[in-house]
């Protein structure tokens, strides 16, 4: 009887069954967090798959993304590696949905369900984002521009600057907003004049579109150039 | 007689031992005033079209101090910074004023000074760390490092102090103002008026107003006033308001959003938020930034009503108290 008391397990019937039912409830959240946790894991590797294999109805990501994610500078294709997940499976749905109008993606969004949209953003949100890769980028004067239309915008027209949004040096603030920095320049520009002239038309609350219709082509340019890799200094060599 | 007999036999022997011919010194001299004629006398007459017709169309108003003064009073805006003389008949005059480029900024000590003062504007939580006691940066509220019209720009405010202010029934210095910001906006305790920050801050500012007219209110400056809302300020209305147009950046919680623990965009209340005391916590000052400038890069795309609801809604939330009130109880 004391031993039972100092443990204070069976002091009464009424308490016992209470712990007993606490040991138990712990162990079903225990179960279920192991059980879960493996499906979460595999929707990474099913979008690592897609990435890199494809399915029977479209191509492997990577053939125009590249291996990692990191898109190609040449091309135009963009980055997607350590985009927000959340920014990635939009853009999915709008490519499929024709909020953004692109040849090669749409059809490709199409024929992705549901889950392999959330798999494939799950798995480049996880790969790592841009980081400065030691090339110092050339100084002239359109870099000097988008340096300063990034860090500073230009409030003469109401032309806020895009690290503002997308975060100190253009790294990203998930959910809304994504990396610009490292994003090839072909892509940047094609998104900006996308904005301009409504073929891209998912920006929440219309922000990008407002901003593009209020800059230039050659500012266009300097941004593009700018954030393809971007120095915070502003002293390129 | 003999004066122009000493020139002709000047202007023989010139002939003679030069090279040149002195005619042409003539010539040269005859050539340059009529070109300066031609540039002077369209400019004479541009000038005068220009000129602004103020101190006689619009006589000033007799100095009663800024209370007396409505913006009906005041003439209508000129667009190129008139003389000192005009101006300093005239208080009420509203000028267009822009601050010199970044580029421009010296590089010489002074120079550097104006350089950490903007560093501290911009990241006044790295730069003046120890004096803030929220997570805001001065940039929040005073948009394009304290450049932009409409957002209370430090040029604009430059100019207006020593001034008598309501809030603590004084002249303040421009110094006093600022460590104003620092108790209130930033719920924080000011720099010492000569610590090296607070010398920057005076630095960017007084940089900022460069060659603007000193004691004449300047075009942008403060936050344009909100005329009056069709109806009363409405929380629950600018609940809707907040969720369509600010819950983006500023979070659904008003918490903003924080990158490796730097606040891209700014809390709107509690804790880390302005506090009790701070200009933005009077619903006319909120509404008024707001319509000028929010959503970043689309001010003045809210309706009025929208501006005061929001503004209201915002400001029903806690934050820190006016330390004011602390003292006193």
């Amino acid at each position: 009887m004391r031993t039972c008391r100092s443990l204070r397990l069976c002091a009464s019937p009424a308490t016992s069954w209470a712990d007993s039912l606490r040991i138990l409830a712990t162990i079903v959240v225990i179960a279920w967090a192991t059980m879960r946790a493996p499906p979460v894991h595999a929707d990474r590797l099913a979008g690592a798959a897609l990435a890199q294999k494809g399915s029977k109805a479209v191509p492997a990501c990577m053939v125009c993304h590249g291996a990692n994610g990191e898109g190609q500078t040449a091309s135009g294709f963009p980055r997607l590696a350590g985009q927000p997940e959340a920014y990635l499976l939009k853009q999915l749905q709008a490519f499929a949905g024709g909020q953004r109008k692109n040849p090669q993606m749409a059809p490709i969004a199409g024929a992705l369900d549901a889950r392999q949209m959330r798999d494939a953003a799950e798995y480049y949100a996880s790969l790592p984002g841009w980081q400065p890769h030691g090339q110092t980028p050339s100084a002239s004067p359109q870099y000097e521009l988008g340096r300063r239309l990034s860090t500073a915008g230009n409030w003469s027209k109401e032309v806020p600057a895009c690290f503002a949004c997308h975060g100190p040096g253009g790294a990203g603030v998930p959910p809304h907003f994504p990396a610009l920095a490292g994003q090839p320049s072909a892509y940047t520009r094609r998104q900006m004049k996308a904005w301009q002239t409504a073929g891209r038309t998912n920006d929440p609350q219309g922000l990008m579109k407002s901003v593009a219709e209020k800059m230039t082509d050659a500012e266009f340019d300097a941004v593009s150039l700018y954030l393809e890799n971007p120095s915070l200094d502003g002293k390129g060599k | 007689m003999n004066m122009s007999h000493r020139l002709k036999h000047w202007f023989e022997s010139q002939k003679q031992t030069r090279k040149f011919h002195p005619t042409w010194i003539a010539l040269g001299v005859v050539a340059t005033l009529a070109v300066a004629g031609i540039i002077w006398i369209p400019a004479e007459l541009v000038s005068k079209a220009e000129a602004p017709p103020v101190p006689t169309a619009h006589p000033p108003p007799p100095a009663t101090g800024n209370k007396g003064m409505r913006p009906a009073d005041m003439p209508t805006v000129i667009e190129q910074t008139p003389s000192p003389a005009t101006l300093r008949g005239a208080k009420t005059i509203r000028v267009d004023f822009s601050p010199p480029a970044d580029d421009a900024m010296p590089t010489d000590e002074f120079g550097d000074a104006v350089r950490f003062g903007k560093s501290i504007f911009t990241d006044t939580q790295t730069y003046a760390r120890g004096y803030v006691g929220n997570k805001l940066n001065c940039v929040n509220c005073h948009l394009d490092a304290g450049r932009k019209p409409d957002s209370a720009p430090l040029w604009a405010a430059y100019v207006m102090y020593p001034a008598y202010r309501d809030k603590n029934k004084h002249v303040n210095s421009y110094e006093e103002r600022l460590a104003g910001c620092f108790r209130f906006s930033m719920n924080g305790k000011a720099p010492a008026p000569d610590s090296k920050e607070m010398i920057a801050l005076i630095s960017y500012s007084y940089w900022l107003a460069r060659g603007a007219p000193t004691g004449i209110e300047l075009k942008g400056r403060g936050y344009p006033k909100l005329p009056d809302p069709p109806q009363p300020p409405d929380a629950a209305r600018g609940k809707r308001v907040f969720e369509a147009n600010c819950a983006l950046c500023h979070g659904a919680d008003g918490q903003g959003t924080a990158m490796n623990g730097r606040y891209v965009f700014p809390p709107l209340w509690g804790n880390h938020s302005f506090n009790g005391g701070a200009g933005m916590s009077q619903i006319k000052n909120a509404a008024a930034f707001i319509h000028a400038n929010m959503p970043l890069g689309k001010g003045n795309t809210l309706s009025a009503q929208e501006a005061w609801d929001v503004a209201q809604f915002m400001n029903s939330h806690p934050r820190p108290p006016d330390p004011r009130l602390a003292k006193s109880s």
